[in-house]
């Protein structure tokens, strides 16, 4: 889906017969307006049109804001075109503001030019005053450098679910889907898919499924009529060229949670996965609490600590223990990590990333995690890293989470971000037998003369894994410093600087198991690489590809490998004159590039919980060479 | 506990063959020794044995027993259990904890663990100190200990572990001592017991707080400061001279003198350990003006935590295919022609 690159962010004409390549759609309302449910909705129905995508729901970390109120503005934006899509979109070219609120936030944003539906009904003067407009902005021609239309949706919506006899409140529930029937005149979708889902959705309530059904419908022919007055015209975007194949969208939770399934039957084990509620990573924990028959037990810890300790527990007792959680319970788990590291167990830890530090932006997305996931724990605590950089990429990696946990007997960090877990985007469903799996054999019998020996190291300095249980093999460990082999209690002074070093040597080892890196796109050598990871992919891609057809000489390496690093990396990077290392974070993987291969590496910096927009890497790309 | 057929083994299969790191006279000795004669009493297996501690002198028990065990990071034995109890419900776990790793760094976990139900052993050693860091006062420490971070004397209020138990749900919960002779019957009846028992085991640190439990676990005069409960007899201490009755006029418990053996007369209680109120009174006894409430408090099994997630996993499971391919086409889906 991601591959190539085509510079195809058109702004839409609406005029009969150009349509664009590309569209920008931003949905905005009141955090209790539906606008995350109706931009999902609207991409299930782009996805089924056929067009490429990506979404960026943001919203804010209260569940029911103040009413009206600026920080209670919730959105979903929705790039989606019939050439390849890699970032949610820049700036919109159509924005739907249910209110004044939703219209101030958001607005600035609005490519010049660009649409503006609002709902009339919602900019009355209590509103306008929660907003802080003094004056009406659809009537004082401050909108005058976009095209504007505002009517009632509010009344008209009301109108159309008057027969099913709802409160008010409940009539008004149904704007959203009034609103969706409208985008999906617009584009030119077919309303049945949203009808069959409404009443799945409504399945016991028949009156809620038919008045969200007319409210829809009467959104689509209040566009049909062409009530609305010319200024907008129908635009049919044509399906992407895909590979073929069955298709679905899928956000990064979703992603990981059927790769950590995979995953574990790749290794041919249960899975145990112990968690504790953190926004953005609980969607994971719900989505792998309903795949029980795939021999998946969940576990909701009583905390962070919990939540990681108990998954140690299972994999000393034979099953692939997996926790997740986002920067904060990240933290808490340090130091259940480092006993991991030390008594060498398997273990997957997810670290859907949000800005911090400490509470910081529950609900927005960062990169500034790395460092933790690198450094984080005390004492020399080495641990393998591999970051997603995309919905879609989150299977593979979370896939390859899971190997290097079992291949290696350590804890293994998945990065992913909030960005990630929220967004979807079309996903190539792939084939299970298409990756090799990586079965797990226990010990069965004792490994030393007449004695266990649980630290007696393989080639690769991997320790066997014991089941807890097994007949003859019994041993303790801890957290404590331990004898070769043995796994004695011992802390004797060339003890701990051999287990030291092992731990490392294991670690380090892993680099010899995983890909070369690559270069993304582009050249390898040449007058700037734009290094990245985790979610700035999409970006960096669109900007590394239009510097390019600029005939600008950059290239794009991303990394999936965060720790160890790919052991070409080093040697990579030294054939460019400069290295420009985007993130959203304040330079941390540009510091680990620079300490492990004094590479000039420059960093691009964003923490405004917000992803890069392709304009931002594309001008600081053209800065480097200028 | 757990159900499988009992295995012969002696005293000698459940010795490590790791050097035993406590001080001299530690009561914990006292404990090991108690372990090791109970586990071929009840037919353990060591194979099938797991102990798991936290941090702390107790949580070195792991390492002096020949069977599977896990010295893990402080306060998180109960959350390591939990996770090897779901993953594989046919071990039996101990849990191994102290005054300060289950009721202080810990607290949390022991009440989630006792809450569920996981059917485990958990003995806390108390001896109202800190032993390993070298002697600060602990949340079971007396009001007024001295110690290196309370120069003036503690002035905070100790924790009553096994009200704590009791108040977090426990279904088992028993006392005993270090040098005690009925310890091991006390550890039989918490095996027995299905479902999380929890043991507060009193134990002399002999270094930073010795003695402390002397007033009542002293041998001379232990008849007269020691009430060890037995389910289904009255409640006689002092050489059945005295008892413990029902203060009807204030809803406690007082102790009452036994007039040649008529304890019926007395009215002392006849020991129920179904009876949860009886517990709750128990377990609160202030020592001194009562004798120390030792032995099987309560014990009144309900359906263990494992035994009702794998139940429900599968019932859930139940008639689904777990098929991977089928799982990843999952939800709307289209299909782009070749």
């Amino acid at each position: 889906m991601t591959t190539g690159v085509v510079d195809k962010q058109l702004a839409a004409k609406h005029e009969d017969g150009a349509s664009p390549e590309a569209v920008v759609v931003r949905f905005a309302g009141d955090s209790g307006d539906g606008m995350q449910l109706t931009g999902g909705q609207f991409t299930l129905s782009t996805a089924l049109a056929g067009n490429d995508l990506a979404t960026f729901p943001d919203f804010p970390a209260e569940i029911r804001a103040p009413q009206g109120t600026l920080f209670g503005v919730s959105a979903f934006q929705i790039n989606f075109g019939s050439a390849s899509i890699d970032t949610a979109g820049d700036a919109p070219d159509v924005l739907v503001a249910m209110n004044p609120a939703a219209l101030k936030t958001n607005v600035p944003s609005l490519k010049p030019g660009g649409l503006i539906i609002a709902d009339s009904g919602e900019f009355t003067k209590r509103n306008l005053e929660k907003a802080k407009y003094d004056v009406n902005p659809l009537e004082d021609g401050s909108l005058s450098k976009w095209q504007l239309l505002a009517f009632d949706i509010s009344a008209l919506t009301l109108e159309s679910v008057k027969p099913f006899g709802l409160g008010n409140k409940e009539a008004l529930r149904c704007k959203n889907m009034w609103t969706l029937g409208l985008a999906l005149w617009m584009f030119d979708r077919d309303r049945e898919p949203l009808i069959a889902w409404l009443k799945d959705k409504f399945a016991k309530n028949p009156v809620l499924a038919d008045a969200n059904i007319a409210a829809l419908n009467a959104g689509h022919a209040y566009g049909e009529t062409a009530e609305i007055g010319g200024q907008v015209k129908k635009l049919h975007l044509d399906p992407v060229e895909s590979a073929p194949g069955l298709y679905r969208t899928v956000t990064g939770a979703e992603a990981v949670s059927l790769g950590l399934v995979a995953g574990a039957q790749l290794a041919g084990l249960p899975m145990f996965f112990g968690g504790y509620p953190i926004t953005p990573a609980s969607a994971i924990l719900h989505n792998l609490a309903k795949l029980k028959e795939f021999g998946v037990t969940t576990f909701q810890a009583e905390d962070e600590i919990a939540a990681i300790c108990s998954a140690i527990g299972a994999s000393y007792a034979g099953q692939l223990g997996v926790t997740s959680s986002s920067g904060p319970g990240i933290a808490l788990k340090g130091e259940a990590m480092g006993l991991a590291i030390m008594t060498e167990l398997p273990l997957v830890i997810v670290n859907s990333q949000r800005g911090g530090p400490s509470t910081g932006l529950p609900t927005k997305t960062e990169q500034s995690d790395l460092y933790q996931a690198v450094y984080g724990r005390n004492g020399d605590a080495p641990m393998p890293v591999v970051a997603a950089r995309s919905p879609a990429d989150s299977f593979e990696c979370a896939i390859e989470a899971c190997r290097i946990a079992v291949q290696y007997m350590t804890p293994v960090m998945l990065l992913t971000d909030g960005y990630i877990a929220n967004a979807a985007e079309p996903w190539q469903v792939p084939d299970p037998t298409d990756f090799t799996p990586f079965p797990v054999t226990f010990l069965a019998e004792k490994n030393g003369d007449d004695r266990v020996l649980p630290y007696k190291r393989d080639a690769q300095g991997v320790r066997p894994w014991i089941k807890a249980g097994t007949p003859g093999l019994m041993h303790r460990i801890g957290g404590i410093e331990k004898a070769i082999d043995t796994g004695d209690l011992d802390y004797a002074p060339g003890t701990h600087q051999a287990q030291t070093d092992a731990r490392k040597d294991k670690v380090d080892g892993v680099a010899k198991g995983i890909p070369a890196q690559e270069v993304t796109l582009g050249e390898a050598g040449g007058k700037l690489a734009v290094v990245g990871w985790g979610s700035t992919y999409g970006p960096i891609h669109q900007a590394v590809g239009r510097a390019r057809a600029k005939g600008l000489d950059v290239s794009q390496i991303h990394v999936r490998h965060i720790w160890p690093l790919p052991e070409n990396l080093g040697d990579l990077l030294k054939g460019y004159d400069k290295v420009l290392v985007p993130e959203m974070n304040t330079g941390q993987f540009k510091t680990v590039l620079r300490d492990q291969y004094l590479v000039d590496a420059k960093p691009l910096n964003k923490v405004s919980g917000q992803p890069f927009t392709i304009a931002e890497i594309e001008a600081a790309i053209a800065g480097e060479l200028a | 506990m757990n159900d499988m057929s009992p295995i012969t083994t002696t005293i000698k299969d459940w010795e490590s063959d790791q050097e035993v790191r406590w001080c001299p006279g530690c009561g914990d000795y006292a404990i090991l020794k108690a372990v090791q004669r109970t586990l071929p009493e009840i037919g353990a297996d060591p194979a099938k044995t797991v102990f798991v501690s936290g941090i702390g002198c107790s949580s070195r028990f792991p390492y002096y027993l020949a069977s599977y065990g896990f010295h893990t990071i402080h306060g998180r034995a109960p959350a390591v259990a939990t996770g090897i109890k779901l993953a594989n419900p046919e071990l039996d776990v101990w849990l191994v904890t102290g005054d300060g790793d289950g009721m202080s760094i810990g607290g949390n976990h022991t009440m989630h663990l006792l809450r569920r139900n996981l059917n485990c052993q958990i003995m806390l050693f108390n001896n109202e100190i800190y032993g390993l860091t070298k002697g600060q006062y602990s949340p079971t420490s007396r009001l007024g200990t001295n110690s290196p971070t309370t120069p003036g004397g503690s002035v905070d209020r100790p924790a009553l572990p096994c009200a704590f138990a009791l108040g977090s749900g426990a279904r088992f919960v028993a006392r005993g001592f270090d040098v005690s002779k009925n310890l091991p019957d006390v550890l039989k009846a918490a095996h027995a017991h299905k479902g999380a028992a929890f043991i507060e085991i009193f134990q002399n640190c002999i270094v930073y707080n010795k003695d402390v439990f002397e007033d009542f676990a002293a041998p001379k005069g232990a008849e007269a400061r020691q009430l060890w409960l037995k389910n289904g007899e009255p409640m006689l201490f002092n050489k059945n001279t005295q008892g413990i009755a029902l203060d009807q006029d204030n809803l406690t418990l007082k102790v009452v003198d036994v007039v040649d053996g008529d304890w019926q007369a007395a009215g002392v209680i006849v020991h129920d350990v179904t009876n949860r109120s009886l517990a709750h009174m128990l377990v609160e006894l202030p020592f001194g003006d009562f004798p120390m409430a030792l032995g099987v408090i309560y014990d009144d099994p309900r359906p263990t935590y494992e035994e009702s997630v794998i139940a429900q996993n599968a019932k859930l499971a139940a008639g689904k295919e777990a098929n991977l391919a089928k799982l990843l086409a999952k939800g709307q889906t289209w299909t782009v022609e070749g």
